[in-house]
Formats: C-alpha cells, sequence, structure tokens
C-alpha cells in the first residue's frame, strides 16, 4: 500500500472533524473521495499533509507520516493541490512553476517544465505573466503543474473541478488519467462531482460527517443504489 | 543653483540610508504584516558592535563583514523566540513586543556603551570632496554602498531559489508548505536579512551624525516615510520612497522649515501620504488590518 | 451589610485615597500620589482607544504635551487661574486628536500607529521651534506657580493639589466607566471585536473610531495639563518619545482594556522607573522592555487581569 491511514482523526480547535477513519491508496491507481459539503474530505487531504491537527496513524510507503511537519511530508513525496488551488497570485507562471520544483535537486528539472508545457500549452503562453490574472481554469492546471513538479508518488487533488466550465472538467480529468497512466503518479481526489470522479477512479470510498460509510471498486459504487440516488442524481 | 544641487547630492546619500531602514521595514511588513518598531534601534545597536570591533583592531571591512553576521543572527534568533509564538497574537501584543525591544537595545546600549556621542570612521576616508565638489567622499562611498546593497537585495529576491521561497512565503505561507518551503526558517532568514541590512544603514550613517544610543530615532521615522511613500507592500517603493525623502528632507531643511524642524517634514510626509494617496506611489492598500 | 459595601467600593478606595495619603505622608510622597492620578487619567485615555476600541497609538504622550502647553501658556500669559485651563485644554487635545485621527484611521490600525509614534518623535522639535517661541518658551519651557489652597482651607498646597488631582481624576474615571458601560462603550467593542458586523449595524467606522480617538487624546490632555500643574514647569524635553513609550507600558502592566487596571498601570510608571534608576540611567529601559515582553508572553490581561484569576481561584 502507498498511503495507509488507520483511526484517522482530525479537529480544528475543540469541532472535531474526522472521527478515526481508515482508508488506503493503492500504488498505481487512483482512489477517490466522495461526500456531501462538509463530510470531512478536504480535512482527510490537510491530514494526510500535516495540515491539521490529527489522531491516529499515517503510513506513506510504509513511513509514518503523521505528526510530522508539512514541508516535510511533501518533500517525502506526496504533492497536494489544494482548495482554492494556492496560486501564488502575486508572483509570475514562472515562478509558481519553479517553486513547484523547490524541494528538487536533480537536474530533470529543466525537462519536466517542458513535459508541463507540452501537457498544458496554455502555460507556455501566460510563462511570463503574473499567475493571479489566469483564469480559474488556467489556475488549476498551473496548480496541477506546480505540484507534478515535485515529482510526487501521491498527488492529493482538492476538487478539482470546482467552479469550471464542463469543457474544462473534461479536459482536467482527462489529464490526471494521463498522469496516472502515463507517469504511474497514485491519485487521491476529492470531489462533489462524484460521476465524474467514479469515472476515473478505481476505488472510492463515501464520507458522511466524518466517517466512511461505504468503500469499494468504483464499480460498486457506482452501482451502490443510495449513493446513485444522493451523489449521481439519477 | 550649486547650492541647490548640492543639497539634491547629499539628500541622495542620506536617502540611501533611509532606502535601506525602509527596505528592511518592508520585507518583515511583508512577510508578517506587522511593522518593526525596534528596526532602528537594532541598526544602532550592531553598529556599536561594528565600534567594538574597530576598537579592538579588527580592520573596517571585517568588523564590517562580523557585524552582519552577528545582525543577522540577533535578528534571527528574535524572530525565533519572540515572534514565533506571538504569530497568532492579537496586533497589539506584537506591537508590544516591538516597543519593548526597542527598549531593550536603546537602554542596553546606553548601559553598554554609555550615552556619549561616539566617533565612527569611515572606510573612505576624509578627503577632498569627489564629484566637482557635491559629495563629500563618505558620502559618494556609503551611496555606493547602499547601492551595492540594495541591488544584491533585489538580484536575491529575483534570481535565486531562496529568494524566490522567501517571497512565495511572505504571500501565501499555506501554498509555501505545500511545495516543501519551510517558512518559519524562511522568517528568520527575512529577520536576519533586515536586521544586517540595517546594520550596514547604521554603520554609514553612523560617521555622519555620530553615534549614540538615540542614533536612528530620526532614520527610522525617514524611513516609515520613505515606506510609506513607495508604498509599504513595495520594496521597490520602499527604495525609491527612502530616496524621495532623503532628497525633501534636505530640501525642505535647507529652503523651507530650516534644520530644527527637519524631523517634522517626516510626520508630514507620512500625513500628505495618507490624505493624498494611502496606498503610496507603488504599493497596494492595506485593507484594514486592526 | 457586606455585599453593599463591595458594591460600593470605588467610593470607599476614594475616600481613603483622599483622607489618609493627606494626614500621613509627607509632601514629597503627596506629590507622587498625585503624578499616579495624573498618570492614571492619562493611561485612562490611551485605554479608551487602544483597549476598548482596538486602535493602537504610541504617541498618547503628544496630547499630554498639548494638555501640559496649554496649561502652561494661558497660566504664564494670560493668568488664567489653574483650574480654568482645564476645559480649555480638554477642547484643544479632543480637536488635536480628531485631526490626528482623521487622516490615520481611515486606513486601519496599523496605520494610526505609525503616525502616532511619528508625532511622539517629532513632538520635542515642534515644541522648541522658533515660531511658536513667544508662547512656548522655546527650549527654556515655561515656569509656573503652584496654586494656592482655596478657601483658607488649613492645608498646604501639596496636599490641595493632591486632592484637587484626585478629584479631578475621579470625575474622569466616572465619565469613562459610564461610557464604557454605555451603548458607547458597546458599539466601541464590537467595533474593536466585530468591525464587519459593526458597519452592517449601521456605525461609520473611520469616524466612530476618529471621535473615540478624540474622547481618548482629551483625557490624555487633562492629565497633561494636571502634571503640568504638579511639576509646575513644562519643557520640550520632558514630551519625547519615551513618555508616550510610558504610557504604553503603563496599560499593558495595568490591563488593557481595564478601567481598574489603569490605576495599577499608574502606579507601576510611577514608581518602577524610580527603583531601576538607582541601579543605572539606563536600567528604567530596560526595566520597561523586559517587563512590556514579560507581561505579554505571560500576563496579557495584566495585573488587573492577573487579580481578577486571583479572586475567581479564591
Amino acid at each position: 500500500m502507498l498511503l495507509e491511514a488507520v483511526g484517522l482523526r482530525a479537529a480544528y480547535g475543540q469541532s472535531k472533524v474526522l472521527h478515526g477513519i481508515d482508508f488506503t491508496v493503492r500504488k498505481g491507481g487512483v482512489t477517490a473521495l466522495l461526500g456531501a459539503n462538509g463530510a470531512g474530505k478536504t480535512t482527510t487531504l490537510r491530514a494526510i499533509c500535516g495540515m491539521v491537527r490529527t489522531e491516529g496513524e499515517l503510513r506513506f510507503e510504509g513511513q509514518r507520516i503523521d505528526g510530522r511537519p508539512t514541508e516535510a511530508i511533501v518533500a517525502s513525496g506526496i504533492a497536494h493541490v489544494p482548495d482554492g488551488r494556492g496560486t501564488f497570485m502575486e508572483l509570475s507562471v514562472e515562478e509558481n512553476m519553479r517553486l513547484g520544483a523547490y524541494t528538487r535537486r536533480d537536474r530533470g528539472v529543466a525537462a519536466d517544465f517542458d513535459r508541463m508545457f507540452t501537457m498544458f500549452p496554455k502555460l507556455r503562453q501566460r510563462y511570463r505573466q503574473q499567475a493571479g490574472t489566469l483564469s480559474g481554469g488556467e489556475q488549476q492546471m498551473l496548480a496541477i503543474a506546480r505540484a507534478l513538479l515535485l515529482r510526487p508518488r501521491l498527488l492529493l487533488l482538492d476538487e478539482p473541478s470546482f467552479g469550471l466550465a464542463p469543457l474544462i472538467v473534461q479536459e482536467i480529468f482527462e489529464i490526471m488519467r494521463r498522469i496516472n497512466e502515463a507517469d504511474g503518479v497514485s491519485i487521491l481526489v476529492v470531489e462533489q462531482n462524484a460521476s465524474m470522479a467514479l469515472a476515473v477512479a478505481d476505488h472510492a470510498y463515501l464520507l458522511e460527517t466524518g466517517r466512511i460509510v461505504l468503500s469499494g471498486p468504483a464499480a460498486d459504487i457506482r452501482r451502490d443504489e443510495s449513493v446513485r440516488r444522493a451523489y449521481l442524481g439519477y | 543653483m550649486d547650492g541647490l544641487l548640492h543639497q539634491v547630492f547629499s539628500g541622495l546619500a542620506t536617502g540611501g540610508i533611509y532606502a535601506s531602514v525602509a527596505l528592511a521595514l518592508v520585507m518583515i511588513y511583508q512577510a508578517t504584516h506587522h511593522v518593526n518598531f525596534a528596526q532602528g534601534e537594532m541598526a544602532m545597536f550592531s553598529t556599536y558592535i561594528a565600534l567594538t570591533l574597530i576598537q579592538a583592531g579588527v580592520p573596517y571591512w571585517w568588523a564590517f563583514a562580523i557585524t552582519l553576521v552577528v545582525s543577522f543572527a540577533i535578528g534571527a534568533v528574535i524572530q525565533r523566540v519572540l515572534m514565533t509564538p506571538m504569530a497568532n497574537a492579537p496586533v497589539l501584543a506584537s506591537v508590544g513586543i516591538f516597543i519593548g525591544l526597542l527598549l531593550m537595545f536603546n537602554s542596553c546600549a546606553g548601559w553598554f556603551f554609555g550615552y556619549t556621542l561616539k566617533p565612527f570612521p569611515s572606510p573612505f576616508g576624509e578627503g577632498k570632496p569627489m564629484l566637482a565638489g557635491y559629495l563629500s567622499r563618505h558620502e559618494l562611498g556609503s551611496t555606493a554602498v547602499t547601492l551595492a546593497v540594495l541591488l544584491s537585495v533585489w538580484a536575491f529576491f529575483r534570481f535565486t531559489r531562496l529568494g524566490l521561497a522567501m517571497r512565495a512565503a511572505a504571500y501565501n505561507p499555506a501554498s509555501s508548505r505545500l511545495v516543501g518551503v519551510n517558512v518559519d526558517r524562511m522568517l528568520a532568514l527575512g529577520w536576519g536579512l533586515a536586521a544586517a541590512i540595517g546594520a550596514i544603514a547604521g554603520m554609514m550613517v553612523a560617521h555622519v551624525v555620530f553615534l549614540e544610543p538615540n542614533m536612528m530615532s530620526g532614520v527610522l521615522l525617514y524611513a516609515f516615510a520613505g515606506a510609506l511613500l513607495g508604498g509599504i507592500t513595495s520594496p521597490m517603493g520602499a527604495v525609491i520612497g527612502g530616496f524621495v525623502v532623503g532628497v525633501l528632507e534636505n530640501l525642505g531643511g535647507a529652503y523651507v522649515v530650516g534644520a530644527e524642524l527637519k524631523l517634522s517634514l517626516a510626520l508630514v510626509i507620512i500625513v500628505a501620504v495618507l490624505v493624498i494617496k494611502p496606498s503610496g506611489l507603488f504599493g497596494r492598500t492595506i485593507v484594514s488590518r486592526v | 451589610m457586606g455585599r453593599t459595601l463591595l458594591r460600593h467600593w470605588p467610593l470607599l478606595f476614594l475616600a481613603f485615597a483622599a483622607v489618609v495619603p493627606t494626614v500621613a505622608l509627607s509632601n514629597y510622597q503627596l506629590f507622587q500620589l498625585t503624578m499616579v492620578a495624573v498618570y492614571a487619567v492619562a493611561i485612562l485615555g490611551l485605554n479608551i482607544v487602544t483597549g476598548f476600541n482596538g486602535q493602537i497609538s504610541l504617541g498618547h504622550g503628544a496630547f499630554y504635551a498639548v494638555g501640559a502647553y496649554v496649561t502652561a501658556i494661558m497660566m504664564d500669559k494670560w493668568g488664567v487661574p489653574y483650574w480654568a485651563t482645564l476645559p480649555v485644554s480638554a477642547l484643544i487635545c479632543a480637536c488635536t486628536g480628531f485631526l490626528v485621527g482623521l487622516p490615520a484611521l481611515r486606513l486601519g490600525g496599523l496605520y494610526l500607529a505609525l503616525t502616532t509614534f511619528a508625532l511622539a518623535v517629532a513632538t520635542p522639535q515642534l515644541l522648541k521651534y522658533k515660531l511658536f517661541e513667544g508662547w512656548t518658551g522655546g527650549v527654556q519651557g515655561i515656569v509656573i506657580d503652584k496654586p494656592d489652597p482655596p478657601f483658607g482651607l488649613p492645608i498646604n498646597a501639596d496636599q490641595w493639589l493632591y486632592l484637587f488631582s484626585l478629584a479631578v481624576a475621579a470625575v474622569m474615571f466616572l465619565l469613562a466607566a459610564n461610557l464604557v458601560r454605555g451603548r458607547i462603550g458597546r458599539a466601541m467593542m464590537a467595533v474593536r471585536d466585530q468591525p464587519t458586523a459593526a458597519e452592517a449595524m449601521g456605525i461609520d467606522l473611520a469616524m466612530f473610531k476618529t471621535r473615540t480617538f478624540a474622547v481618548s487624546a482629551m483625557l490624555t490632555g487633562i492629565a497633561g495639563s494636571l502634571g503640568a500643574i504638579a511639576i509646575q514647569f513644562v519643557a520640550p524635553d520632558s514630551f519625547a518619545v519615551f513618555l508616550s513609550i510610558t504610557l504604553f507600558v503603563g496599560l499593558v502592566v495595568g490591563g488593557v482594556a481595564s478601567i481598574g487596571g489603569t490605576i495599577f498601570g499608574a502606579f507601576f510608571i510611577e514608581f518602577v522607573p524610580n527603583l531601576a534608576e538607582q541601579v543605572s540611567k539606563a536600567a528604567p529601559g530596560a526595566v520597561y522592555g523586559i517587563i512590556l515582553i514579560a507581561f505579554l508572553f505571560l500576563m496579557p490581561g495584566g495585573l488587573a487581569g492577573a487579580l481578577r484569576k486571583l479572586l475567581r481561584l479564591a
């Protein structure tokens, strides 16, 4: 298992958000985390990166990562595209991308920049531009490029479709599939757009008010009566 | 006309000092949204360290370098020990700590080194005035040093990986952690750097105004004025603002209000900026951060 | 019975403070207590704006100076009786505060801290300015006479001065306490804690803050007037930035947003520097610095907050 959580709890101050959840992310897989607003999806991703106070165990490639500082967890190979995309608005697109590769010392960075430009041609056009001037879709692509430049083994995506036009959503999910298949990056994606997420994922968890209520292969979840009614809307 | 040009040139020379301190203020402001009221006193204290070294027989530029290192360390330690625990405290607490630091540096300097005015050497020698008599050797030399400092700070932030990470940590700490930047370390670095820049300003101005514990209180005021004039959110603006304030101060002192009211000019500039263009020439307005 | 006594503790305290020291203390000790009353009013003014309204002022020494000079000039140049200078000084300081606050407070707290700090640093220079020298006496300052006790009271001038200052201070505390407890006080704290909500409730933030600042400057200015009468001398260098910082230290040590704490703060800034000065000329500053930081870390509620905690435990 690439990532493994056992009895994971998380809280913001006094309010508890996760009440002890277990989940795993398979190496090479795409795992989806579904649920309504406020179910604790974003908190789960934040917990993995040490951005909230947690209890319970988190293992990445067999090593405990819970309790470690965010920057150390990130450096160990987990990239996180946060909700709101985390763009450095005041910096240029180029600088945003350079920051993505901040932890790397190897010589492959330049080649990776080129790969990003092939994957996201828009970023090449806007290379010198201030990132705050990009459109929502472009910022999402920049965020994914920034995350990939870290050369992660696990990519955490928080609502990549949020606030984007359907065509761009299609494109983003297509890119997700490519990252997973061609580059072998495992993905844990949080989505409200359940049908989209289930189309790319091979495994899924359903989160309700801080507890996992359903888990299994994506295909089974798709067929589940209650999920269909509540989250897929048909 | 000749007199006017002379005033402008020597205004630029002192303006460089103000620009340095303004830059130090803006660096800390950008990273933490706090204004370090102790910046001037820290610089003054650093200058005493340099003087002590020089009097002990250390050659000037060695003393200069050692002072920078020590000042950097003092700045970084202050950030670590005092500011980190106060990161989420109300503004009043952080302002209080800055004022506490101001008091401590000021009185420790008086305690250790006395309150008498002390001459501070110039590495550029006394000699004849340069540039057709418009600038003294020290003015010319200190302007060159200031410009070199400002240029290297700019290059550091613009071109190096560490400089980029520091800017990122200042703008967006959460995202910076997510790309692997150690934000606390960047803050400590920023404080250290600001302290070192301030120390250079202190060593350059001490030759002109003589060293004493209250040497920097006026300089700090002009630096505030410069930072506000340029826009407290813009390092480049702060530098330009510092130079402009230096020239305004000299011209105003010579032709308008007289030397004994020079300090009030800083106050007038501050109020004028707030009334006419609160964001400064190059900055963004701060949305009420109470 | 005990409960009624407890409810009226400010009155009892006042009666005690009026009678006991007047009878028991030497003239110099009385003078020190007079200064405690003066500082208490000055810190009270600062507390209104910084404590209750959340706007940080580092330059209240400037308003103290304005009050002191108004009184000194009126007494020296025009022979106005000391008590009659107080209302004038209050009015002038309120206007000054309004004018200083007007540009700075539109923009939020940091600008006020900066502007007031700059004001405090520039104050001595402004007071020395040649054009005003005819009034201010320049660097020399102004010497004024110590007022005599009125109505042929059988007390000496120091005793009278103490009682007079205590009475003025008591009135100011009463006014401030009523202000803070009433509708305006609630609005002040709403502006401090929930500015957006306060604005939504129809409070014009900038104007409200500026008016609060004016009231605060007025109180500190009255303190300046009292101080000038007590010391019988004003000169530019007694109103350097250190005075503003001293008031700020008194505020933090006494207790931010605590009316009663203000009195602790006043005792602190009157007596601690004197004690420290015996060690070294630099010691008061160092002690202030260390205590300021120590309080912010360990006792952010100041002495008043610590006392409240103790009482609750007991």
